[in-house]
């Protein structure tokens, strides 16, 4: 089973990156749970979601305390948020932003494996807006592949429509773009 | 056919209702059961129901509008959670005593104070003795499949009643996960047309809800009771005809692994399945465990659960709601008082989980089947027990 932390600010839609990544990975015929840190949200807040992905039936129901892989939406956020806290030591903390990993390392404090990508730059070039979240979906996808890119297809296009092939271009150039440290 | 479907619960919930083709629906929406409401508004305003959602001003008005509504021979469907449930309180045993079919979802959630949004059994459980059929569900599928059960049980000429399907507030209305959907034909197959046994009509006048006398109303009473005793024959008919139609068996009490297990956990609603987990975990580490999970609450399935703890020597029961100054957490109750005349019933121990959204994890469902099993040799034992309660 796959376990994944999303980070980023209420309005930048980490609910909507789990719901996608569940359902993309539930029409593959796996089994995948999404789902948001309950309670309420607040515009700009610190918030995060979940996934869970697995290729038997997933029976557990608490939360994630110990997972795979961490996304950070936005940048902002580390120094803030503890974005490394419980990430197993062989997962990969997966962070929008122009700088490098080594630079990210000191400031995270987190060992392990950081990936990076200017989802930010990508989003606006694409998108014509900062909203990194289904950028950010293609970065998770070529760190970890916990599903196919193709299968975003369908759940980018029910969620938006007309716009759903600027997300796609958006996520596949993330997955390009994203740079992997050793 | 079904189709397998990645979906959120809760949107889930209102395309099970939307399934049922309900005539009328009225709600006042309530985190965490918002989306249900939400989307069967959606539903409805984009026509593929032929129905009437009704946006009320209060919870009190929803249930009394739907109430209305099932009155002239109408479907009707409403949902709510928590503060919205006690808010309704006072119409909840006029719908059952009335005998109206009418079907709720329930996001179950704690009640205020201190003002707290997040899951546990609080609200349904004050709405214990209005008389209304209780189920609870484990996970989304079972969602689906209660509300669609639901109408055909309430609707039945032998019931009559109402039915209040419970989800885990959150851990079940908010998560996405995969879903086997009906599709409508199947669903036509399984619940015919609603027959009411009376409607209000201009034309044809009757009373209905009528002042009772001290001469009457006993006997009201004990109508009441006989036909949700009697229900339950009715259910296990009509989940007997779901396992034939799409495969998937339910039971008031369903068991994981207690054959010959030595301590059995007791669930109700969403934790079940986290607890098997942990079941699995106990077993490996060669304690003889098992679990129980109740999905019926009421009419309450005696028989089923005395049959479920033969030669169970430790019962652990976990409650999320509390009876404050009282013998224990309300399932538990239940349960004691359902065994006390068992010659050989287990030793039951209580604990108190899950209040308020406080997770429970597969770690503590380990710790707390240890801790039933050292209960087991004590000879004082607590009634019952907060379980992680901080500082402790």
């Amino acid at each position: 089973m796959i376990e994944v932390r999303w980070h980023g600010r209420g309005g930048q839609g980490a609910v909507t990156s789990v719901e996608i990544l569940a359902v993309a990975a539930i029409e593959e015929g796996k089994y995948a749970q999404g789902f948001p840190s309950f309670g309420p949200e607040r515009r700009g807040a610190p918030v995060a979601a979940f996934n869970r992905v697995d290729n038997k039936q997933i029976k557990i129901r608490s939360g994630i305390y110990h997972p795979d892989a961490v996304v950070v939406l936005d940048e902002g956020l580390v120094g803030l948020v503890n974005v490394a806290e419980g990430l197993k030591p062989d997962g990969v903390l997966i962070v929008n932003t122009s700088k490098t990993a080594k630079e990210l390392q000191k400031a995270i404090g987190f060992k392990g494996r950081i990936a990076t990508v200017d989802a930010t730059a990508i989003a606006r070039e694409e998108l014509g807006v900062p909203i990194t979240n289904t950028t950010m979906l293609g970065a998770l996808i070529k760190a970890i592949g916990i599903v196919k890119m193709d299968s975003l297809k369908s759940p980018i296009a029910h969620r938006f429509g007309r716009l759903a092939q600027k997300n796609l271009t958006a996520a596949q150039r993330a997955y390009n773009e994203i740079r992997l440290s050793a | 056919m079904s189709r397998r479907v990645g979906m959120e619960v809760a949107i889930a919930a209102a395309e099970a209702v939307a399934l049922c083709n309900i005539d009328v629906a009225a709600v006042y929406p309530i985190t965490p059961n918002t989306h249900v409401a939400e989307h069967l508004a959606e539903i409805v305003a984009e026509g593929r129901i032929d129905s009437e959602f009704i946006t009320v001003e209060s919870e009190h008005s929803a249930l009394s509008a739907v109430l209305g509504a099932a009155g002239t021979g109408a479907r009707a469907f409403t949902a709510t959670s928590s503060q919205g449930l006690l808010y309704m309180q006072e119409v909840m045993p006029i719908a059952s005593a009335m005998r109206l079919p009418v079907v709720m979802v329930i996001a179950n959630r704690a009640l205020s104070g201190p003002l707290n949004i997040w899951n546990d059994h609080s609200d349904i459980m004050l709405q214990r003795d209005t008389g209304w059929i209780s189920l609870f569900a484990e996970n989304g599928q079972e969602v689906v499949d209660m509300l669609i059960q639901a109408f055909k049980i309430a609707e039945h000429r032998e019931v009559m009643l109402p039915v209040n399907v419970n989800m885990d507030g959150f851990q079940l209305t908010h998560t996405v996960e995969p879903i086997e959907l009906p599709d409508q034909a199947e669903v036509d197959r399984f619940l015919p047309e609603y027959k009411p046994y009376a409607t209000l009509h201009p034309d044809r006048p009757v009373t209905m809800g009528a002042f009772a006398m001290p001469e009457i109303f006993t006997e009201v009473m004990k109508a009441k009771d006989v036909a949700i005793v009697n229900a339950k024959k009715t259910i296990l008919e009509v989940w007997k005809e779901w396992e034939s139609l799409f495969g998937r068996r339910y039971e008031p009490v369903a068991a994981y692994k207690t054959e010959g297990a030595e301590v059995v956990l007791l669930t109700m609603g969403s934790m079940g399945e986290t607890a098997e987990v942990a079941i699995d975990e106990l077993r490996r580490e060669g304690i003889s465990a098992g679990l129980l999970k109740l999905k019926l609450w009421r009419p309450f399935p005696f028989e089923e659960l005395k049959k479920a703890v033969k030669g169970v020597k430790v019962l652990a029961v976990t409650d999320r709601a509390v009876s404050y100054g009282g013998p224990g957490g309300p399932v538990c109750t239940e349960i004691r008082s359902a065994l006390y005349d068992e010659p050989d019933r287990p030793v039951i121990v209580n604990y108190i989980i899950g209040l308020g959204g406080r997770d429970v994890t597969v770690e503590d469902f380990v710790t707390m089947g240890k801790r039933a099993l050292e209960a087991k040799t004590k000879k004082s034992r607590e009634a019952y027990k907060f379980y992680g309660v901080r500082g402790e």
